[in-house]
């Protein structure tokens, strides 16, 4: 298919719309295209733009109280003293609950938040001419590229003996948290592990583990202060296989 | 003492979209008082409706839907609604364009967006908060602003391409400022 067909879909594709195999066919036009991947990251550029600035508004605590109470459940009277002696439990359950379920709503939303940014800088980092900024396969030479340029070190695996090769890595940011970047390559397809300091708003408390987020299989853990995450289109094992490299690396 | 099944329920689908519904108001409305009474309209209108409402369909798309109805029938709505036409049969070309938009991109900053934002026409700014924001699938979005699947598409284009626009706007009115 011509460029101009395959430029009518960006947008789609970007917005994570396009069937699978079209998607697949459009990944490899990108990685044969740099005009096209240009066009692409430009776009992924774009919606990361206005999901910033479009998440400008924070409503105060005060109207969502009153909002919480005119939607609530209410208790009905009753005349009766003992209902309250089953009330005060039930309703504590219910406090409980709903505040367990604001809180798994929000959890699941940061974590939905955290997933979707990495996502895209994965797939904007594969689509961009230039990946990496070091290219190199090797650790000795792509881990030092990084003094000066991050607030913290990490230490990166031995590769010998496994199916993984490093291709590289460059200086990345999350929530204005600054982060390395590697890309790491496993029969013909890229794996981006990110590496961020542990103490950033989005990222902290995170539940570690697995996670398919976005057609993405991605795991994360904390480690010396660091957060991993290890986020790719490859099986669970692969994820799972490199994520054990570098935990006996850190 | 036993709680309204279907308050509980409600209470457990529309608590959860409070933060994104408000944020969605005030870019809707532009004014802090204004936004708070759509949401609180929202959700009172939602609650009383709510047993009209048809489980395994998109409650999320519901609520935006009520919320946007409500401020289109305001004072401000009718103000503000802007038509848009032909969109049905706006092809999907791609934007020509010779600046690098990467670059123009990067240097318009998160204030610069929220101007544009603010300066797009009412139906450009609701879909890409929709999308961009919101992450509503297209699906979502043609059930949330009740218009047919093409025409989320199209219009999108036209926003994405209207936003690029206002930024090139801007910025070549910086560069020439300086």
């Amino acid at each position: 298919m011509a460029c101009e067909q395959w430029r009518g879909k960006l947008d789609a594709y970007v917005d994570g719309e396009l069937e699978f195999a079209e998607a697949n066919a459009l990944a490899t036009h990108l990685r044969t295209c740099a005009s096209c991947a240009a066009d692409a990251l430009e776009r992924v550029q774009m919606k990361r733009s206005v999901q910033m600035a479009g998440n400008r508004y924070t409503a105060s605590a005060e109207l969502r109280d009153r909002i919480a109470k005119s939607v609530g459940a209410k208790p009905r009277r009753n005349s009766g003293w003992h209902w309250k002696i089953l009330a005060v439990p039930a309703l504590s359950l219910l406090i409980l609950s709903v505040a367990v379920n604001w809180y798994v709503g929000r959890e699941n939303a940061r974590r939905q938040r955290v997933y979707s940014e990495l996502a895209d800088l994965h797939v904007a980092a594969l689509a961009s001419a230039s990946p990496v900024d070091v290219v190199s396969t090797d650790r000795h030479t792509v881990k030092p590229w990084f003094q000066g340029k991050i607030p913290f070190t990490f230490n990166l695996p031995e590769l010998q003996g496994s199916e993984f090769t490093l291709l590289g890595g460059r200086v990345t940011y999350l929530a204005q948290a600054p982060g390395a970047h590697l890309i790491y390559q496993i029969r013909k397809h890229e794996v981006s592990v990110f590496i961020f300091q542990d103490r950033g708003e989005e990222t902290s408390s995170l539940p570690s583990g697995p996670v398919h987020a976005a057609s993405f299989n991605a795991e994360n853990w904390t480690q010396g202060g660091l957060r991993y995450f290890v986020v790719g289109d490859v099986s669970t094992d692969d994820i799972q296989a490199l994520s054990k490299l570098l935990q006996a690396a850190g | 003492m036993k709680v309204p099944e279907h308050a509980e329920k409600f209470e457990e689908l529309a608590m959860p979209l409070f933060d994104q519904l408000y944020n969605f108001a005030r870019w809707l409305t532009q004014d802090t008082t204004e936004a708070e009474d759509l949401v609180q309209e929202t959700y009172t209108k939602a609650l009383r409706g709510f047993s009209s409402f048809q489980v395994g369909t998109n409650f999320r798309a519901w609520m935006y839907r009520i919320l946007r109805n409500s401020f289109l029938s305001s004072r401000t709505g009718l103000k503000v609604t802007v038509a848009i036409d032909g969109e049905a049969d706006e092809s999907l070309l791609p934007a020509e364009n010779a600046t690098p938009e990467s670059i123009l991109i990067e240097q318009a900053n998160r204030e610069t967006v929220q101007q544009a934002l603010t300066d797009l026409p009412l139906p450009f700014r609701e879909i890409l908060l929709l999308c961009e924001v919101d992450e509503m699938s297209y699906q979502e979005i043609a059930e949330t602003l009740a218009i047919p699947l093409g025409t989320v598409m199209s219009r999108l284009y036209r926003a994405r391409r209207a936003l690029r626009e206002l930024l090139q706007q801007k910025n070549q009115g910086d560069r020439h400022g300086m």
